[in-house]
């Protein structure tokens, strides 16, 4: 009976948040609830705000190139918040040769900045139908 | 001060006895499971209330209703900020509305309190108003009940002061705080919805706007109209009190100005409802509320099973039955079901 919780948030320096409020809206009218955080938060801010909203998924969106230095912190703040069932997706702007050592690090999906609406809506629902029940 | 426990690095919440434990110790981890649960509702969100239920009463449950708008996030923030400082720990539970469409939310509010978010001391989560009759006030009672075990200081809840659902919210509230902003014109609509019969203490926000002034005068003679509280009877029959009259103070809550005096008039409220003996019976009032409100919820959860009814419906479409023996007749029937629903 409990919708999937998302989180999205931008982090690091760039002022666009046009793409993350449109997958937040779509995400929105595919059921979802969906915590918005706003524009330039801190890894460390962000992986809180996700603790406390037990979101089932941490949706980081980046345009700024800083994912590399930005992601790992994320990760190792979830880690040692004990949110290891949550999952990370990174979405954005990113070089393809960066999305396996994304993925290495523990992101769940990697989503391009042309990743259409529907097929984020529909990987969200597949990889939280996936994980453990909660 | 509890909020800063240790936090098992891999800690996967299941069981009730472990979720309950380290809530108890102060994981904020916990405390934000727990909360998942009672959102969801159900078998495991009951356990976990009756199991922290004794443990719930040192709390100042503080309701901030008013447009939306008004700066209730915003206000969260500055109170936090300003419990914080008197060395207290804050719970905020920001309850927004869902599309009435897809249930789907979008929860804002935390965007404006986002600078708490590094102080173990304050616990922010959003919840989406949704599900049937008394549902939102069902778990947002639950989710007060989890920041009060967790040995939260001061509960602050935000609601959209629109919708009978929502101002039963502010009825779990010790004090309702009711927010306007100058310029009346909608807000006096939803003073108008009931909102001005609860408020314990008015706000006008965003004081650093033209016409906060005006706006202070009219709902100070605003309030003079309403019938005079009566007085209530001292504790134990001790001679009775001067009744509460609600303060009306300015505030920016962006500029942080007013939040002071503000938070005086909070502790003064709670100190008038120990002294008065107002706080019991209040507590009384909201317990039988919301006991009522989880009853017409597993009413209405059984009565929405389509099972139930088939049969006697079939009879009221053939006239066989009339629509109120056929409503009598499945009341009764709930009541021989003791499953769980
Ligand atoms: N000028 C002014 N603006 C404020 C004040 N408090 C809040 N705001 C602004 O009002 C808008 C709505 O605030 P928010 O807290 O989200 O209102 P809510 O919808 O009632 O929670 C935001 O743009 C705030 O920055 C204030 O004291 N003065
Ligand atoms: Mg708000």
């Amino acid at each position: 009976m409990s919708s999937i919780r998302v989180l999205i948030a931008k982090v690091g320096l760039d002022g666009h948040d046009r793409g993350a409020k449109i997958v937040a809206r779509c995400l929105r009218d595919a059921g979802m609830d969906v915590v918005y955080t706003g524009l330039h938060r801190t890894p460390e801010e962000v992986v809180t705000a996700a603790v406390q909203e037990d979101v089932d998924v941490l949706g980081i969106s980046l345009l700024s190139g800083a994912h590399m230095t930005l992601i790992p912190r994320v990760v190792e703040l979830m880690q040692a918040a004990g949110a290891g069932d949550m999952l990370l997706v990174v979405g954005g702007v990113i070089p393809d040769e960066d999305v396996p050592a994304l993925r290495a690090l523990g992101a769940a999906d990697v989503l391009l900045q042309d990743t259409p609406p529907d097929a984020i809506v529909a990987r969200v629902r597949e990889l939280v139908a996936a994980r453990q029940p909660r | 001060m509890r909020g800063e426990a240790e936090e098992g690095a891999t800690t996967i919440m299941t069981d009730l006895d472990t979720l309950a434990r380290e809530l108890l110790a102060g994981s904020t981890r916990a405390l934000a499971r727990g909360l998942t649960w009672v959102e969801s509702g159900g078998e495991r969100a009951e356990a976990l209330v009756a199991r922290l239920y004794p443990r719930t009463g040192r709390a100042h449950v503080v309701g901030l209703t008013g447009a939306p708008g008004s700066g209730k996030s915003t206000l969260a923030r500055a109170l936090a900020r300003g419990a914080r400082a008197r060395g207290r720990t804050v719970g905020v539970l920001a309850v927004d509305p869902s599309s009435p469409f897809s249930g789907g939310a979008i929860l804002g509010d935390r965007i404006r309190m986002n600078d708490l978010a590094l102080d173990p001391g304050v616990f922010i989560r959003s919840m989406a108003t949704r599900g049937a009759l008394g549902g939102l006030c069902r778990a947002a009672a639950d989710g007060v009940d989890l920041l009060d075990a967790a040995g939260r200081d001061l509960i602050l809840v935000e609601t959209v002061g629109v919708g009978q659902d929502e101002v039963d919210v502010m009825r779990l509230a010790h004090t309702v705080v009711v927010v306007s902003v100058p310029g009346l014109g909608d807000d006096v609509q939803a003073l108008k919805a009931g909102l001005l019969e609860i408020a314990d203490l008015h706000v006008v926000n965003k004081a650093d706007r033209e016409g906060a002034d005006r706006t202070l005068g009219e709902l100070r003679s605003m309030l003079t109209l309403l019938p005079p509280a009566e007085s209530p009877a001292g504790p134990d029959g001790a001679p009775a009190v001067e009744p509460w009259v609600p303060p009306v103070l300015p505030a920016s809550a962006a500029r942080e100005e007013g939040i002071e005096a503000l938070m005086d008039a909070l502790d003064g409220h709670m100190a008038y409802l120990k002294t008065s003996g107002e706080l019991d019976r209040r507590w009384r009032r909201m317990v039988g509320a919301r006991v009522l409100k989880i009853a017409q919820e597993l009413v209405a959860r059984r009565l929405a099973h389509p099972a139930a009814a088939d049969a006697d419906v079939d009879r009221v479409a053939r006239r066989e039955l009339s629509p109120h023996a056929c409503a009598r007749l499945l009341l009764t029937r709930l009541g021989e079901r003791t499953s769980h629903v």
